[in-house]
C-alpha cells in the first residue's frame, strides 16, 4: 500500500458533489438562521477553491501520513470469524490513528480550511468526546483557540475525554439543554457560531447540518474508503460483498461507503443504535422510527412526535445518539443504495467483549454496533462471503461505562 | 390591501414608531396566552408575533428557550397555536404574524398550514431557519391564501441579499439588529443604524428592528432610521417573572405601554 502524499486534489474531490444548493435528491439544503448563512457561504466558496489547490491536498495528506498514522490498517479478524462461523471479517482499524477515532481525518480538514481563512477560533460540539479531542488536538497543532460544547449527560458518561480535552487546552462547555447529549450541544456550538462569524470557524464533527457541511466532513472522510478498497484489492484480490459501519450523524460510515457507491455489487450497511427498544425515547434508529424534517440546518430523516418537535434519543453509545441522520445517508436510503439495520445496547456490548477476547481489540461502543450486526449475519452468508466493517474507533473511554453495564447486568443475573 | 402594510402604512402617515411585541405562545400556558395576546394589543402593540414552540429552537438565547421549555410543558402545538389566534384575531386589530421554526410547519404539511393559517386570519408567517434561498414553496403557498412572507435581515447580510428578501418577501423586513441569538441587551447597537442604513439603499420596504431592546428610549432610537422596533426577551421575561402571580395580565400591559411612553 503506498502512502497518501502523492494523491491529487482531484482524485479526493469533486467526484460526487450535490446539486448547487446543496442538496442530495430531496435531502440536505441550508435551513440556517439569517446571520449564518453569509458565513455559510464564505465557508462553502472557500472549501471548493481549497479542494481544486493542490497545496492544499498536499498539506493535508502530509499531516494525515506523519502525525495520524494513515494509512491505517486492514486487519483481517480471523478468530472473530471463526467465533462467528462463515463470512471473512476485514476490520478497517481507524481505532489505530492518531486521537483513536476517524474524527481526525474531518478535524484536520476543516482547521486547514479555517486556517486558509484566517480564522483564530474554533467552536465544535462533541458526543462521545471523539469530535472535541480530534477538534482539541488539531488546535493544539496548529495554534488556534478551542471550544467545545458537550452535553452534561456525555461529560458524565465520557469523564476521560473530557479531561483529555481540557489537558489539550480547549475549554469544555457543559450544555444543560433539552437531553444533554449531542443535539443540544450542536444547538449551543451553532449559537456560539451565530455570535461570532468573524473570527470562528464551527468544525462540525458529522456528515450533517447545513450545506456544505455533509458534503465537506464526507470528502475528508473518503480517504477511509478509498484505503480500505486499495487494501481489499491488494490482500484478497476483490472487493469486498458488503461493507458495515455504524451510523451516528454518518461520518465514518459515509467515509468508507464513498468509495464503493459506484460498485453496485457491493452492499452499503449502515448500522443505527436500537438502544433498549424501538418505542420514542429509547432508540436512534432513525430509518425505523423516523421520518422526513429539518433539524440543525438540513432536511433529512429524524426522530419527531406528531406535532414536529424533536424526540429523545437512548443509546448506551454517546457517539450515536442522535435523532437526525446525515442527509446523504437519507438520500441512499431513499434510493435504495445503502440499506440500514439497528442493534440494540446489550448486542453492542456483547460484541464489545467478543471483540476483546477474540482479536485483543477495544472497539469503540459507537462501532462495537458495526460488529454486533456482523456477528448475526456472518454464519448466513457462508464462508465465501468478505465483509469489510469499519471499526471507526478505539472503546479505551468506554471501558467505564461497560464495566458498569455488566456489573448491573451481574446484579440480575444474582 | 394586506393588513401589514396599512399598519406600516398609517404609522408612516402618522409619523410614529411602531411596537413590534413577541410572546411564545403558550408560555405559561395557552389560556393565558391568549389573554396575554388581547393586553398586548389593549397595550398599543401595533404588530404582534406569536411564536411557534419547537424543541430545538437554535436561533434563540436563553430566556426564550426556556419559555419554549414552559410551552411545550404546557401543551402548546402548532394546531393549537393556530386555533388560539382564531380565538383572538375578531379581538385584535393589529397584524399578526406567526414566528415559527421550519420543522413543526413541515410536519404539519405546508399546504394544511397555510390553509389553517388563512382560516385563523394569520396575516404573516417568518420561519426562521428558511433563508430566502430555502423559502420557494413557503412563498408559493403562503402567497396564494394572501399571507405575507417576512424574512430576517442581520449585520451579515449582504447588499445583493438584502435585495433579493426584499423582492421574495411582503409585508415588512425584520432587521436583526446585531450578531448572537436573541435576548435583551442595554443599548442600541450601532450596528442597528449601520444595518437600517444599508436596508433603505436597498429597499423601501417597511422595516422593524429587532433582538436585544427592552425600554422606551430603545424604541424612539429606533425611530431616527426604523418604522418599528420589535420586542421579544424582555416582554418574555416579564411574562416568566410574573407567570405564577394573579398580577400577569395587568404587568404585560402595563410593561407595553411603559415601552410605548
Amino acid at each position: 500500500m503506498t502512502t497518501n502524499t502523492s494523491v491529487p486534489a482531484g482524485v479526493w474531490f469533486g467526484r460526487r458533489d450535490p446539486d448547487a444548493r446543496g442538496y442530495f435528491g430531496a435531502f440536505g439544503g441550508r435551513f440556517v438562521p439569517e446571520t449564518l448563512v453569509a458565513p455559510i457561504e464564505a465557508l462553502e466558496k472557500e472549501y471548493l477553491r481549497a479542494r481544486q489547490d493542490d497545496g492544499f491536498a498536499a498539506e493535508l495528506s502530509r499531516l494525515l501520513t506523519h502525525y495520524v498514522g494513515r494509512a491505517t490498517p486492514l486487519w483481517d479478524a480471523r478468530r472473530l470469524r471463526q467465533h462467528c462461523g462463515g463470512a471473512r471479517i476485514l476490520l478497517k482499524r481507524e481505532d489505530l490513528t492518531h486521537t483513536g477515532a476517524h474524527k481526525i481525518n474531518n478535524a484536520l480538514g476543516q482547521a486547514l480550511l479555517a486556517q486558509r481563512m484566517g480564522k483564530k477560533r474554533i467552536v465544535a460540539e462533541t458526543g462521545a468526546g471523539q469530535h472535541g479531542v480530534a477538534s482539541a488536538t488539531v488546535c493544539a497543532l496548529l495554534g488556534l483557540e478551542c471550544v467545545v460544547y458537550m452535553g452534561a449527560e456525555d461529560m458524565a458518561r465520557q469523564a476521560l475525554n473530557v479531561f483529555r480535552m481540557r489537558l489539550l487546552g480547549a475549554e469544555v462547555r457543559c450544555v444543560e439543554a433539552g437531553a444533554k447529549t449531542l443535539k443540544d450541544a450542536i444547538n449551543e456550538a451553532m449559537r456560539d457560531w451565530v455570535a461570532r462569524p468573524e473570527d470562528t470557524h464551527y468544525l462540525l464533527g458529522s456528515a450533517l447540518g447545513p450545506h456544505p457541511y455533509p458534503l465537506m466532513v464526507r470528502e475528508f472522510q473518503s480517504v477511509i474508503g478509498r484505503e480500505a478498497k486499495a487494501q481489499c484489492l491488494e490482500q484478497i484480490g476483490r472487493l469486498p460483498d458488503a461493507v458495515i459501519a455504524c451510523v451516528g450523524g454518518g461520518s465514518n460510515a459515509i467515509g468508507i461507503f464513498d468509495a464503493f457507491i459506484d460498485e453496485p455489487k457491493v452492499r452499503l450497511i449502515g448500522i443505527e443504535a436500537g438502544g433498549e427498544a424501538i418505542t420514542p425515547g429509547r432508540h436512534a434508529a432513525r430509518f425505523a422510527g423516523g421520518s422526513a424534517g429539518v433539524l440543525q440546518g438540513t432536511r433529512t430523516f429524524v426522530l419527531q412526535d406528531s406535532h414536529g418537535n424533536i424526540e429523545l434519543t437512548h443509546s448506551v453509545s454517546a457517539g450515536l445518539d442522535y435523532a437526525a441522520v446525515g442527509p446523504e445517508h437519507a438520500w441512499l436510503h431513499d434510493r435504495g443504495r445503502a440499506e440500514y439495520h439497528h442493534v440494540s445496547d446489550d448486542e453492542a456490548l456483547q460484541a464489545f467483549r467478543t471483540l476483546a477476547r477474540t482479536e485483543g481489540i477495544l472497539p469503540a461502543l459507537e462501532s462495537s454496533h458495526a460488529i454486533a450486526y456482523v456477528m448475526t449475519v456472518a454464519r448466513g452468508l457462508g464462508k465465501d462471503a468478505v465483509l469489510l466493517v469499519n471499526l471507526s474507533g478505539r472503546g479505551d473511554k468506554d471501558v467505564q461505562t461497560v464495566e458498569k453495564r455488566l456489573q448491573e447486568q451481574a446484579n440480575v443475573a444474582d | 390591501m394586506s393588513r401589514i402594510d396599512a399598519a406600516f402604512r398609517d404609522l408612516r402617515r402618522e409619523g410614529r414608531t411602531g411596537l413590534v411585541t413577541y410572546v411564545t405562545a403558550g408560555d405559561p400556558d395557552l389560556e393565558r396566552s391568549r389573554e396575554i395576546l388581547l393586553r398586548l394589543a389593549r397595550g398599543g402593540a401595533d404588530l404582534i408575533e406569536v411564536g411557534v414552540p419547537f424543541s430545538d429552537p437554535l436561533a434563540d438565547g436563553p430566556v426564550i428557550q426556556r419559555a419554549t421549555e414552559r410551552a411545550i410543558a404546557a401543551g402548546s402545538t402548532l394546531v393549537k397555536v393556530l386555533g388560539m389566534v382564531s380565538d383572538v384575531r375578531p379581538l385584535i386589530d393589529a397584524p399578526i404574524v406567526i414566528f415559527s421554526y421550519a420543522n413543526p410547519i413541515l410536519r404539519m404539511g405546508l399546504d394544511e398550514f397555510v390553509n389553517r393559517a388563512r382560516q385563523a386570519g394569520v396575516d404573516g408567517v417568518l420561519t426562521l431557519d428558511v433563508p430566502p434561498e430555502e423559502s420557494e414553496q413557503f412563498r408559493a403557498a403562503l402567497s396564494k391564501a394572501r399571507i405575507d412572507t417576512i424574512f430576517l435581515l442581520s449585520p451579515t447580510t449582504s447588499a445583493a441579499r438584502i435585495r433579493r428578501a426584499s423582492a421574495l418577501g411582503s409585508g415588512f423586513l425584520y432587521g436583526i439588529s446585531r450578531l448572537g441569538v436573541t435576548g435583551v441587551r442595554d443599548d442600541v447597537a450601532d450596528s442597528a443604524r449601520e444595518l437600517a442604513e444599508r436596508v433603505r439603499q436597498e429597499t423601501g420596504m417597511p422595516l422593524a428592528l429587532g433582538f436585544g431592546f427592552s425600554r422606551p428610549e430603545h424604541i424612539r432610537a429606533v425611530a431616527a432610521f426604523a418604522d418599528a422596533a420589535v420586542v421579544g426577551s424582555a416582554l418574555v421575561s416579564v411574562i416568566a417573572e410574573h407567570g405564577q402571580s394573579p398580577g400577569l395580565l395587568d404587568e404585560v400591559e402595563r410593561y407595553v405601554r411603559w415601552l410605548k411612553s
